[in-house]
C-alpha cells in the first residue's frame, strides 16, 4: 500500500537530525579545543547550508525581493493606483545618457500619445524638445512608509505633476496609465507574503492534527487520515478556484488576502500532517520516548519536549519546499481573476491584464511581472533544495 | 491482486460520495454569500420578479439544499425520470446512438444510457451531454502530452544521470529548474506571444479543397476543422492541423511535468548507479549498455511510477490555465466558466470527475508499481 511505502521511506531518513551531529562532532574535534561545546543542530544546518552556493544566492535574491516589496512605495516612482489619463499602455520610457554624443546625467524626453488615424492604434513618440532629467529623492504621490511615516519622497522619478508629459515608466504602463514598475513592486507584497502566511496556518494545524494522529494512533489516526484522504482527493487548483469564488467580490483586499491564505491552508495542512505523522510513528517507538514515558511524563510533555524537537526540522523543510507551488497557485488564482482584486495587485493579477492575446501582441512589456514570478520561484526552489540537503545528508547527491 | 483492486474500487465510492458532499457544501456557502444563479438577474431590469421566481422554480432552486442534493444523487442511479426543466419533457437518457464505420460505410446502432448528473442552469441541457462535448478536447490535449512527457523524460533522466556533471546534464538540470519555476499560464502567454508575434505563424497557409487554411496559435483545431472531434471524420489536413495546435500545448503543459519527472528519474538513477550490485555488474565485464538499461534503469523506474498518481491532477491543473490562455474548450475551461456562473450541478459533477481521475490515477500507480517491482505484493 502507498501508506506503507511512505512510512518505510520516512524511517530510512529518520536518523537524519541526529546523525550529522554525531558525524560532525568527530570532524570538529581536532581543530577546536576539547572544551568546545558541540555545535547545536541549528549551527550544523547553517554550516551545511553555507556550502550550497545556489541556495545562498536564492536566499539573497529572496531577501532583496522582500526588501523591495517592503519599501515598494519608496522605490517605485508612483503610487500603485495613480492613473495617467492619456498614457494608457505607454511602452517603457527610454532613458537617454548621451546628449549630442556627450555623456550627461540620465534624462527622458516627454511622451506624446497619438492615435493612428486609420487603425486607431496607439502611437507613442518622444518629444525631443522637452527634456526631463531623472532626479533622486523626488516628491511625488504621498504614502506611508512601513505604515508608520507619512511621506511623499520617492527614490527616483522626474518629479513632474501627473498631467505633465515628462513621466518615467521603466516597465511601461497598463490600460489605465498606471506605472507597471510601481505596481510590480507593490504586487510583490502579496506574492511573497502568501507562502509564509499559509505555512504559519498550515504548520499550526498540521502539527496539531499530524502529531495527534501519529502519537495516539488507532481510531483518532484513522479518522484524521480519512479526512486527509478526502481533502487530498480533490485536485488542488479546481478546489482553490471553487473556494476563491466563494469570497464575496465586495470583500476588501486585506480580508481577501487572508481568505486566500485560509483556502490554501485548508489543503496545505494535510501535507504537513502527513510528514509529521510519519515522523511521530517512527519516533514514538524509540527508546527515549519509552524512557520519558517510564519516568511518568504526560502525553503533552512527550509530544512537545521529546517528539516535536526531533521532527520539526523535517516538517519545516518540507513546508519550505511547498512555498514555490503556493506562489504559483496564488499567481494562477489572481490571473484567473479569482484572487486579489483591483486596485491592489499581485504579480498574477498584473498578468491578468495580458490575458487577451490581442492586447499582448503589441504590448509585450505587460509580461514583465511574470519574470518576477519566475525569479522568485526559482530562488525559493534553490533555497528549499539547499535547506533539504543541509538538513538531510543522505539526499546530497540528488539533482 | 484482483481482490485488492476490487477493494480499492469499492473504497472509492464513499470517498467520491464525501467529495460530492464537500463540493455541494462549498456551493451552498457560495450561494449564501454571492447569491444563486437566478440572483445574477436581479440587477437586470428586463427580468421581472415573476420571471425570476418562475426560473427559480423550474431549476429547483426554491427547494431546500438537502432535497436538491438528494435529487441529484438519485438522478445518477435512477436517471429514467430525468425531465427537461424548460419543457417538462423527459430527457433521453435511454436512446439508440450509432457508430459510424468510415471505411465500410456502416452505421452500427448501440443502446445508449448515461447517468443523469442534473441539468446545467446556463445551457438548460443535461450536464452529462455537455460534459461529453468537452471531454474529447481534454483527451485530445492530455493523452498525447501524457505519453510524450513519459517517453521523453525517462531517457533524458537516464542520460542526465549517466553523464553526471557533463554539459548536457547541467543543461537538463538548469532547464528542469526553469520548467519547475515558470507558472503554466505565463509560459502559455510567452508561447502565444512568440508564435503570433515575432514568428508570425498565421502567415503559413496551405490550400485544400479549394480553400486556404492558415495556421493558428490558439485552440486545438482551426476554425475550418472545428465541429465535434468525436465523429471519426479525421482527414490528413485535420491531423496536421491538430498536431500543429498540439505542440504549443505540449510545450506549455509538458515542460513542468517533464521537469519533475526528469528530476525524479535522475535522482533515483544516481542512487542506483552508486550501489554495489552495479559495481559488481561492471566488474563482471558487462557492457555499459546492459548495466545501464538492464540493471540500473529497471530498478530506478520505481519512484517515477509512484508519482504516476500525482501526474493526472497535475495535468488537470495545467490544462485549466492552458485552456484559458489558448482558448481550448476542455472540461477544465467548462468548469472555470461554470464556476463564474454558479452553475451548481456542473461544478459538483466536474469536481467529482476530477476526484475520480485522481483516485484512478493513484490506483493505477499502485498497480503499475506492483507490475514493475515484483517485491511489492498486495493482498
Amino acid at each position: 500500500m502507498s501508506e506503507d511505502r511512505e512510512e518505510r521511506g520516512q524511517s530510512t531518513t529518520i536518523h537524519a537530525p541526529t546523525s550529522p551531529q554525531v558525524h560532525n562532532e568527530f570532524d570538529a574535534v581536532p581543530s577546536k579545543p576539547l572544551t568546545q561545546e558541540p555545535l547545536s543542530q541549528g549551527q550544523l544546518i547553517w554550516r551545511n547550508f553555507k556550502r550550497h552556493r545556489l541556495g545562498m544566492l536564492g536566499g539573497i535574491v529572496i531577501i532583496l525581493l522582500a526588501l523591495s516589496a517592503l519599501f515598494a512605495d519608496f522605490l517605485g516612482p508612483y503610487s500603485y493606483a495613480t492613473r495617467h489619463n492619456r498614457l494608457g499602455y505607454a511602452p517603457p520610457t527610454p532613458i537617454h545618457f548621451f546628449r549630442d554624443g556627450n555623456l550627461t546625467w540620465p534624462f527622458v524626453f516627454g511622451i506624446k500619445h497619438d492615435k493612428d488615424p486609420d487603425t486607431s492604434a496607439d502611437i507613442f513618440s518622444e518629444v525631443q524638445s522637452q527634456e526631463y532629467p531623472i532626479r533622486l529623492f523626488v516628491q511625488g504621490d504621498s504614502y506611508s512608509l512601513l505604515g508608520i511615516f507619512s511621506t511623499n519622497i520617492h527614490l527616483f522619478g522626474t518629479g513632474e505633476p501627473e498631467q505633465s508629459t515628462g513621466q518615467l515608466f521603466l516597465f511601461g504602463t497598463d490600460l489605465w496609465g498606471r506605472d507597471l514598475l510601481s505596481r510590480t513592486l507593490i504586487g510583490g507584497r502579496v506574492s511573497l507574503a502568501i507562502g509564509p502566511a499559509v505555512l504559519i496556518f498550515s504548520l499550526f494545524v498540521g502539527i496539531l492534527l499530524g502529531g495527534i494522529s501519529g502519537y495516539y494512533g488507532r481510531w483518532v489516526d484513522m479518522l484524521i487520515q480519512r479526512l486527509i484522504e478526502v481533502l487530498q482527493s480533490f485536485p488542488a487548483l479546481p478546489l482553490f478556484l471553487a473556494l476563491a469564488a466563494v469570497l464575496p467580490p465586495s470583500l476588501p483586499n486585506s480580508y481577501r488576502f487572508w481568505g486566500i491564505v485560509l483556502i490554501f491552508s485548508l489543503l496545505g495542512w494535510t501535507f504537513q500532517a502527513r510528514v509529521l505523522r510519519g515522523q511521530f510513528l517512527a519516533l514514538r517507538e524509540q527508546e527515549f520516548t519509552l524512557a520519558a514515558k517510564a519516568m511518568g511524563s504526560s502525553d503533552l510533555r512527550v509530544i512537545f519536549r521529546h517528539l516535536l524537537p526531533n521532527a520539526i526540522s523535517f516538517v519545516i523543510v518540507s513546508a519550505t519546499l511547498a512555498i514555490p507551488s503556493l506562489i504559483i497557485a496564488e499567481a494562477t488564482l489572481s490571473f484567473l481573476d479569482l484572487g486579489i482584486k483591483e486596485p491592489m495587485t499581485s504579480w498574477g493579477a498584473l498578468l491578468n491584464g495580458a490575458q487577451q492575446w490581442s492586447v499582448l501582441m503589441s504590448r509585450s512589456w505587460l509580461m514583465i511581472p511574470g519574470i518576477f514570478i519566475v525569479v522568485t520561484v526559482l530562488a525559493f526552489n534553490f533555497l528549499g533544495d539547499a535547506l533539504r540537503d543541509a538538513i538531510d545528508p543522505y539526499s546530497s547527491n540528488r539533482g | 491482486m484482483l481482490s485488492y483492486i476490487f477493494r480499492r474500487v469499492l473504497y472509492m465510492i464513499p470517498t467520491l460520495f464525501a467529495v460530492t458532499l464537500v463540493s455541494f457544501g462549498i456551493i451552498l456557502i457560495y450561494e449564501s454569500v454571492s447569491g444563486t444563479y437566478v440572483d445574477q438577474f436581479r440587477l437586470n431590469p428586463n427580468v421581472t420578479q415573476e420571471t425570476r421566481d418562475q426560473l427559480e422554480h423550474q431549476l429547483g432552486l426554491d427547494k431546500p439544499p438537502y432535497l436538491r442534493y438528494l435529487t441529484w444523487v438519485q438522478g445518477i442511479f435512477i436517471s429514467t425520470d430525468a425531465v427537461n426543466t424548460k419543457t417538462g419533457e423527459p430527457w433521453k437518457v435511454w436512446s439508440f446512438g450509432h457508430f459510424n464505420l468510415p471505411l465500410l460505410n456502416l452505421a452500427i446502432p448501440y443502446p445508449r444510457w448515461y447517468p443523469y448528473f442534473g441539468e446545467s442552469f446556463q445551457n438548460r441541457r443535461p450536464v452529462t451531454d455537455l460534459f461529453l462535448q468537452y471531454l474529447p478536447f481534454t483527451m485530445l490535449m492530455t493523452i498525447p502530452i501524457f505519453l510524450f512527457t513519459w517517453l521523453v523524460s525517462i531517457p533524458i533522466g537516464i542520460y542526465s544521470a549517466t553523464h553526471q556533471y557533463s554539459l548536457g546534464d547541467h543543461t537538463v538540470t538548469f532547464l528542469g529548474f526553469l520548467g519547475l519555476s515558470i507558472p503554466g499560464f505565463f509560459l502559455a502567454l510567452i508561447i502565444v506571444f512568440l508564435l503570433a508575434g515575432p514568428l508570425n505563424v498565421g502567415s503559413v497557409c496551405w490550400p485544400m479543397e479549394g480553400r486556404k487554411y492558415c495556421l493558428g496559435v490558439t485552440g486545438i483545431f482551426s476554425q475550418a476543422y472545428m465541429g465535434s472531434p468525436w465523429p471519426w471524420d479525421w482527414s490528413w489536413g485535420k491531423l496536421v492541423d491538430y498536431l500543429w495546435h498540439l505542440w504549443p500545448v505540449v510545450l506549455v503543459l509538458g515542460s513542468g511535468a517533464m521537469a519533475t519527472l526528469i528530476r525524479i528519474m535522475r535522482g533515483s538513477m544516481l542512487d542506483i548507479l552508486g550501489s554495489n550490485y552495479i559495481k559488481t555488474a561492471k566488474s563482471k565485464g558487462l557492457s555499459d549498455r546492459v548495466v545501464v538499461w538492464k540493471h540500473a534503469a529497471r530498478n530506478a523506474i520505481n519512484p517515477i511510477v509512484s508519482v504516476f498518481g500525482q501526474f493526472l491532477p497535475f495535468l488537470i491543473q495545467g490544462a485549466l490555465v492552458t485552456a484559458v490562455v489558448l482558448n481550448i474548450p476542455t472540461v477544465e475551461l467548462f468548469y472555470y466558466q461554470s464556476l463564474l456562473n454558479v452553475d451548481e450541478y456542473v461544478i459538483v459533477t466536474i469536481l467529482m470527475f476530477f476526484a475520480f481521475v485522481l483516485l484512478i490515477g493513484n490506483l493505477l500507480a499502485d498497480i503499475l508499481l506492483a507490475m514493475v517491482d515484483p517485491r511489492i505484493r498486495y493482498e
